[in-house]
């Protein structure tokens, strides 16, 4: 099992450099963020004192040597806009984000696992039918656009919840109003995601009913019950980890366009504003953040599966 | 088809008229039987329709602005105008037809990448697979959004520049599905008979192996397009896609990211916002439907 942990880490590895390095090349086909600087009253001499000073006079492989040798010590850079650590300014945003993709994920499985169970097992029914229409129009609708609708109704019309940010401005911080807060930016994105999770449930369980083990467990006559829930139920887990990998990077990019119609705080914000600023170590960072978050996930996943199902061989 | 010509009851002339018809054919009667594939399907012709038939009926061009600024929908605009003044209704159909010609192209020019791949991959294994799957790997382990975002930064914005993009990010999935699908036909006893035969390999690809694999391709591109309009609306929508004057989906929404737009102004977001579902569902069931006519376990 160890074994078989640390070929997976030794797998990851180069998927990570060749990110780092696609990363790094694509970026500087983008020009000079130097450009961004160009104004009438900076000088030729100072924007190249500028830019000897952040090292972007070298090599594009000089650069990206320099910048992989520092990111293995940890030192992910400075952002050319803020003048901050790379590394603080993702710490700043980061726990926002996971609070909503965390909330997100969570309640997103609690509907998706029992609505495609169900679903599944009542195959055909009017029920089957009305989740399965549900999910496929549910998955048809921009996020942004359903976001809009939102804000639209409830806050605008209704003036129920609040529509930006994480808590009211000017206000002591209380558990509530950030509730409020996050009722409407966590609710589009379980809507945007459980539609997908419901139809992959749904198919992954049609698949395990029509197993021989099935078959047998339904000859030997214990009852439909107990066939579902001791026989089907256990190896749906299986395409229930699989589904929790899969929503890693789905949530992360919904983040970048939900976080930017609530102003959520989050890394999302950030990460649209170092595009729109040009601001290469941030980019770098958030993408290197996100690339490994999507790994690890892919691992642990690799992980869960070989304990769950020992018919997996893992060597 | 054996169903068909013992089943009780049913028209033997029919029973006859299944036995001979060809297998596209066989398709087509299934997918027609999917009545919401159906009903899409006619719904998406009807529309492309429209959008080509706009600039001759319409009284306004996409960007003309004429003196009305932020007007109601009414009889001379039926969908009102936007704040500079330009008719709705046709920048709706324009639009419509732009992010639907995105998201074609991106599906084309993604599919043929994924098919060649996968195809190469799955057909060669050794160490060609290696290199092409590790690339798979990581362009699927950006989270997508991200990766078309930068993506857009830096070639900049723009109607073409978005359909490459779209295309380029998209082809792993499908470099996946055709790369399994090519390692089990491979051991198909046709193909071990041609390449015992000694046929050319680009011919045992294109014209044995290839073809046995359409129906998945087709049914993933559909796919793969229905989330390259999601996209395209949401890149446009956040200013990286199509730029303004071109319409499209997307971008038309833009306007609301206005509060003022969007609390008393509703003509000039929700009808392109209601539209972008109403093409995603239907490219989606059209998808759904060739999969129930292309399964072979469906026997009716």
């Amino acid at each position: 099992m160890i074994r078989y942990i640390l070929k997976r880490l030794l797998i990851a590895i180069p998927v990570l450099l060749g990110i780092t390095i696609l990363d790094y090349f694509i970026m500087s086909l983008a020009g000079n963020p130097m450009e961004m600087m160009i104004g009438p009253r900076i000088t030729q001499a100072a924007i190249e004192e500028r830019a000897a000073l952040l090292g972007l006079d070298k090599p594009i492989l000089v650069q990206y040597w320099n910048w992989l040798k520092e990111a293995m010590q940890g030192n992910f850079g400075y952002s050319f806009k803020q003048n901050l650590a790379v590394t603080r300014l993702i710490g700043n945003n980061v726990a926002p984000t996971v609070l909503l993709m965390g909330l997100s994920l969570v309640l997103s499985m609690l509907i998706a696992i029992p609505a495609g169970i169900y679903s599944a097992v009542h195959q055909y029914s009017k029920t089957d039918y009305a989740i399965v229409t549900a999910s496929f129009i549910g998955s048809s609708v921009p996020s942004f656009f359903l976001a809009l609708t939102m804000v639209y109704f409830f806050n605008l019309r209704l003036g129920w919840l609040p529509s930006s940010g994480m808590t009211t401005l000017g206000t002591a911080w209380s558990l509530t109003d950030t509730l409020r807060h996050m009722v409407l930016p966590v609710g589009v994105m379980v809507f945007s995601v459980v539609g997908v999770n419901i139809r992959y449930i749904r198919a992954s369980m049609l698949e395990i009913m029509e197993q021989d083990y099935l078959r047998t467990a339904k000859a030997k006559g214990i009852g439909r019950r107990r066939v579902i829930n001791k026989h089907a139920l256990r190896n749906a887990l299986l395409p229930i980890i699989t589904i929790f990998g899969m929503q890693i990077p789905m949530l992360f990019s919904g983040s970048v366009v939900i976080e930017q119609v609530f102003s959520w705080p989050g890394l999302g914000l950030l990460t649209m504003s170092s595009i729109l600023n040009r601001d290469y170590p941030l980019i770098m960072g958030v993408s290197l953040l996100s690339a490994v978050v999507v790994l690890i996930a892919n691992l642990v996943t690799d992980i869960l599966y070989a304990i769950v199902d020992p018919t997996i061989q893992y060597t | 088809m054996q169903q068909a010509t013992t089943a009780p009851g049913l028209d033997r002339s029919l029973a006859e008229r299944i036995s001979h018809e060809t297998y596209y054919q066989t398709v087509f009667r299934r997918f027609r039987r999917h009545r919401p594939g159906f009903i899409s399907l006619i719904f998406l012709g009807l529309m492309l329709l429209l959008i080509a038939v706009t600039p001759l009926l319409s009284p306004y061009g996409p960007n003309q602005i004429t003196s009305a600024f932020s007007a109601m929908p009414s009889a001379e605009h039926w969908l009102g105008t936007d704040q500079v003044g330009r008719d709705m209704l046709t920048r709706l159909m324009t639009g419509s037809g732009i992010s639907l010609f995105v998201a074609l192209l991106a599906t084309v020019v993604s599919t043929l990448l994924g098919v060649l791949l996968g195809l190469a991959a799955g057909y060669f294994g050794g160490w060609i697979d290696i290199i092409i799957m590790r690339v798979t790997d990581i362009v699927m382990s950006f989270p997508y959004l991200l990766l078309v975002l930068v993506a857009a930064a830096i070639f900049g914005p723009g109607m073409w520049n978005i359909v490459l993009i779209l295309g380029f990010v998209n082809w792993p999935g499908m470099a996946r599905l055709v790369r399994s699908n090519v390692m089990s036909l491979r051991g198909v006893n046709y193909v071990q008979g041609s390449q015992v035969a000694g046929m050319p390999t680009i011919y045992i690809l294109f014209k044995e192996i290839l073809p046995n694999t359409i129906a998945p391709v087709l049914i993933y591109a559909t796919s793969v397009m229905a989330q390259t309009m999601l996209d395209e609306a949401a890149l446009s929508f956040l200013g990286m896609g199509v730029q303004a004057p071109t319409a499209s989906l997307g971008n038309l929404l833009n306007v609301a990211q206005s509060y003022t737009i969007l609390e008393t102004k509703p003509w000039m977001w929700l009808p392109p916002g209601l539209m972008t579902i109403l093409l995603v569902v239907a490219v989606n069931f059209i998808g759904d439907a060739l999969r129930d006519a292309f399964d072979p376990r469906n026997l009716q």
